[in-house]
């Protein structure tokens, strides 16, 4: 910006200052790149591991060479290989990663529009109805969510017990997304910015507030609900603490994460590391491609989200 | 407003099938012709009676005395052998009874609605109005009580898996339900204070943990929140010059490290750093060091681990406050830094006088919740170090353990529930404390329906 003022102001650069500039634009790509490569390498890493036939944890150099010098000239060696996913798909002793996959998928997906919804209208009543006990209610949502979550994890494990569900995948959807309605402060924030008077000319027409809600705010909230849909969907597929806690031994609702977290315990860490990588890029492909189509909308959350508390 | 308030301040006595109806809910509607509202009313009150006749009224009893019976052989007058009794659960007794409690305040708010929807009929009917039909109030329901129908499923949800638990786990912080009072077999009861005297003072070994691990919490919230934060500013300001090409691309590049599932990349950054990592190999290879038994342990020193930790923790959090800074550069109005040109301002006045306060006003309510969120960041602790190295001096908890790490550890290892809890109200008071401070003097709180 300041290079076009400048001209605006003096009416045209000067050579030194040229000069300062282009060093300025040279550190910044000679920045830009260092840090490119450091947030890089542990995803690049993780893809080669995947893929890596040299067994154990770690190898004597990061990018295993497919020609290596032995004896007398460079022999072609087989470094890479599918073999890695082709084991982590073969069930064996409780290990079942398709199962594991597939739970997670249908544990987050549902979860996702389950939560979703919840906070999207308790957002909607929140921005738009006033009620008497709406300040009430928002001071408790503050409260309650400055405890820290886990501590009633094991009240929530025994009260799932009692019903005689705690083991199933019904269980986690309910974990997830049953209490969801209060995180619903950034979209809210969203929809205090949408104008009222949308409302109120809708009103005039003879529309209800649930007319107003299904026709008018949410067709207008793309952004946030994808924003919202998205991380109510990484939340479940990520979290591995509740998963855990609550599916003990019961191997067939085993989520992805705790699997992977098994695979490198210490006794299986040597055995099962390339699996583990191998895993993990099934777990984090699919998230990062979503990622990427939604980047618009997930950029839009985060900095509506932050500017409005 | 003010007028809605004086008209209802006028007091009609109430009739007496508006007074019965507070004893028998919905009463007036069934006198009035709302059937089915009548019902619903009625089936509530009598399904809780019934319920605490089942059994509800002990739960409330065992709420006191947390039970009386332990499980053991005793002597049975009569008999020659003694008898295997099953002793009462502390625990369920504790659960049903608080359960019991909220279903009775449920109840209560019900009944008040009865006596609410009677005083509105009687009025109704003095003034002459048409009493509404069932369809006029499922209308309703869809409009001036939309929020009823949006927010009914909500609370259910809300009240059994977050209300009830929190209340049951807050109870717990008041019992002695440890690791030498495991149930089934043996009793809990209530003791006060007592485990927050000895956390706070009583009991070295816990207050020194306590204390120890506070400090820790503190020091790591403080530096991973403002690391985080300028870092972040940086690099966005960096990717957002004027002359920059492939911004986007820039951006997407640090983006895909938010995308990556959290406990992968954590997890892998703890291999990475291990005793026989990467890293160590890196150095390695580069002659930093010679000898494969001297690889550096970055998790076995208390100091380096902490330093590893938060500079694994600005690799996960640099992109995401890059994005919102990002965001926030861009909205900043272009003719404020044209007007300083005018003015002879240089690049650095323009930068502080300008663009910072920008950013820093627009993410004060920002920074807040990412500090409290960050002494309840668990993945990142947990993952990493697991909360090691170990030491003899706490109880429990390692070196670089949050509260929230040691809370889980007490939980899942000692199964001292009570500390737990203790521990979770502490952290409570904390960032209660941290975000009151903070939070309700913003502008945003104060002025939350203001603008619109």
């Amino acid at each position: 910006m300041s290079a076009k003022n400048l001209t605006a102001v003096t009416g045209k650069p000067t050579k030194s200052y040229k000069r300062q500039r282009a060093i300025t634009l040279g550190f910044s790509y000679a920045f830009l790149i260092i840090l490119s490569i450091i947030w890089v390498i542990p995803i690049v890493w993780v893809l080669l591991t995947a893929f890596r036939r040299q067994p154990g944890t770690f190898t004597s150099s990061f990018f295993p060479q497919p020609y290596t010098w032995i004896e007398d000239g460079f022999k072609y060696t087989q470094t890479y290989t599918l073999q890695n996913f082709v084991d982590l798909f073969q069930a064996r002793d409780g290990f079942d990663f398709g199962r594991m996959w597939l739970n997670t998928l249908i544990v987050a997906t549902c979860s996702c529009v389950i939560s979703t919804f919840f906070i999207v209208s308790t957002a909607y009543v929140m921005s738009r109805i006033r009620f008497k006990l709406r300040k009430t209610f928002m001071n408790i949502a503050l409260i309650m969510g400055m405890f820290p979550g886990f501590m009633s994890m094991i009240a929530i494990y025994f009260i799932l017990k009692s019903i005689n569900i705690h083991q199933t995948l019904f269980a986690l959807v309910l974990v997830y997304s049953a209490a969801s309605g209060l995180g619903f402060q950034v979209v809210k924030g969203f929809f205090d910015t949408v104008p009222k008077a949308l409302d109120e000319a809708a009103m005039i027409d003879g529309a209800n507030k649930a007319q107003v809600f299904f026709k008018i705010i949410l067709p207008m909230s793309k952004p946030i609900i994808v924003y919202q849909a998205l991380t109510s969907f990484m939340g479940p597929w990520m979290d591995f603490i509740f998963a855990r806690y609550l599916m003990g031994t019961h191997y067939e609702t085993y989520t992805v994460a705790i699997g992977l977290y098994d695979m490198l315990e210490k006794t299986r860490i040597d055995t099962y590391f390339r699996q583990f990588a191998a895993g993990s890029v099934c777990v984090a492909v699919p998230i990062m491609i979503l990622f990427m189509c939604l980047q618009k909308y997930y950029v839009e959350g985060v900095t509506g989200g932050a500017v409005k508390g | 407003m003010s007028k809605k308030n004086s008209e209802s301040k006028i007091k009609i006595p109430d009739s007496w099938s508006t007074k019965l109806s507070a004893v028998i809910f919905g009463f007036s509607n069934l006198i009035h012709k709302q059937i089915a509202k009548g019902v619903a009313f009625l089936l509530i009150e009598v399904a809780y009676i019934l319920f605490m006749i089942m059994g509800g009224f002990n739960n409330l009893v065992g709420l006191i005395t947390l039970g009386t019976k332990e499980t053991a052989w005793v002597e049975v007058p009569g008999k020659i052998l003694p008898e295997y009794q099953i002793g009462d659960n502390s625990m369920l007794l504790l659960l049903y009874g608080v359960l019991t409690l909220i279903i009775t305040i449920s109840t209560i708010w019900v009944g008040w609605c009865s006596l609410k929807s009677a005083r509105n009929l009687q009025m109704l009917e003095m003034q002459g109005k048409k009493i509404p039909t069932i369809k006029d109030d499922v209308k309703l329901l869809l409009d001036e009580k939309f929020h009823v129908t949006l927010l009914f499923l909500h609370m259910i949800g809300i009240l059994v898996f977050s209300v009830l638990p929190l209340v049951y786990m807050i109870c717990i912080a008041f019992t002695n339900y440890d690791r030498n009072h495991q149930v089934p077999g043996h009793l809990f009861d209530w003791v006060g204070f007592k485990n927050f005297g000895d956390m706070l003072i009583g009991d070295a070994r816990m207050s020194t943990t306590f204390f120890g691990v506070l400090a820790w919490t503190l020091i790591w919230a403080f530096f991973a929140t403002f690391s985080n934060y300028f870092l972040g500013i940086i690099v966005a300001l960096i990717i957002n010059q004027k002359g920059i090409k492939f911004q986007k691309f820039w951006r997407s590049v640090l983006v895909l490290t938010i995308a990556m599932p959290q406990f992968i990349s954590l997890l892998v950054m703890r291999s990475f750093f291990s005793s026989y990592g990467v890293i160590n190999r890196a150095l390695l290879n580069m002659h930093v060091i010679d000898n494969i038994q001297d690889t550096i342990k970055f998790f076995e020193d208390p100091l380096l681990a902490k330093i590893v930790i938060i500079v694994v923790n600005m690799w996960i959090g640099i992109p995401y406050t890059m994005l919102m800074s990002s965001g926030i550069l861009m909205n900043i109005p272009q003719d404020l830094y044209e007007a300083a040109t005018v003015d002879g301002a240089n690049k650095f006045q323009m930068f502080f006088k300008i663009t910072l306060p920008q950013i820093i006003f627009t993410t004060t309510p920002y920074l807040i919740t990412t500090f409290v969120g960050n002494i309840n960041n668990f993945n990142v602790i947990f993952l990493l170090t697991g909360g090691g190295p170990e030491t003899t001096e706490y109880y429990g908890a390692g070196k670089t353990d949050l509260l929230v790490t040691w809370l889980y550890k007490l939980t899942k290892d000692k199964f001292d529930y009570s500390l737990a809890s203790t521990i979770g109200i502490l952290i409570f008071i904390i960032s209660a404390t941290f975000s009151l401070l903070t939070y309700t003097r913003s502008k945003s709180y104060k002025e939350e329906d203001a603008f619109q």
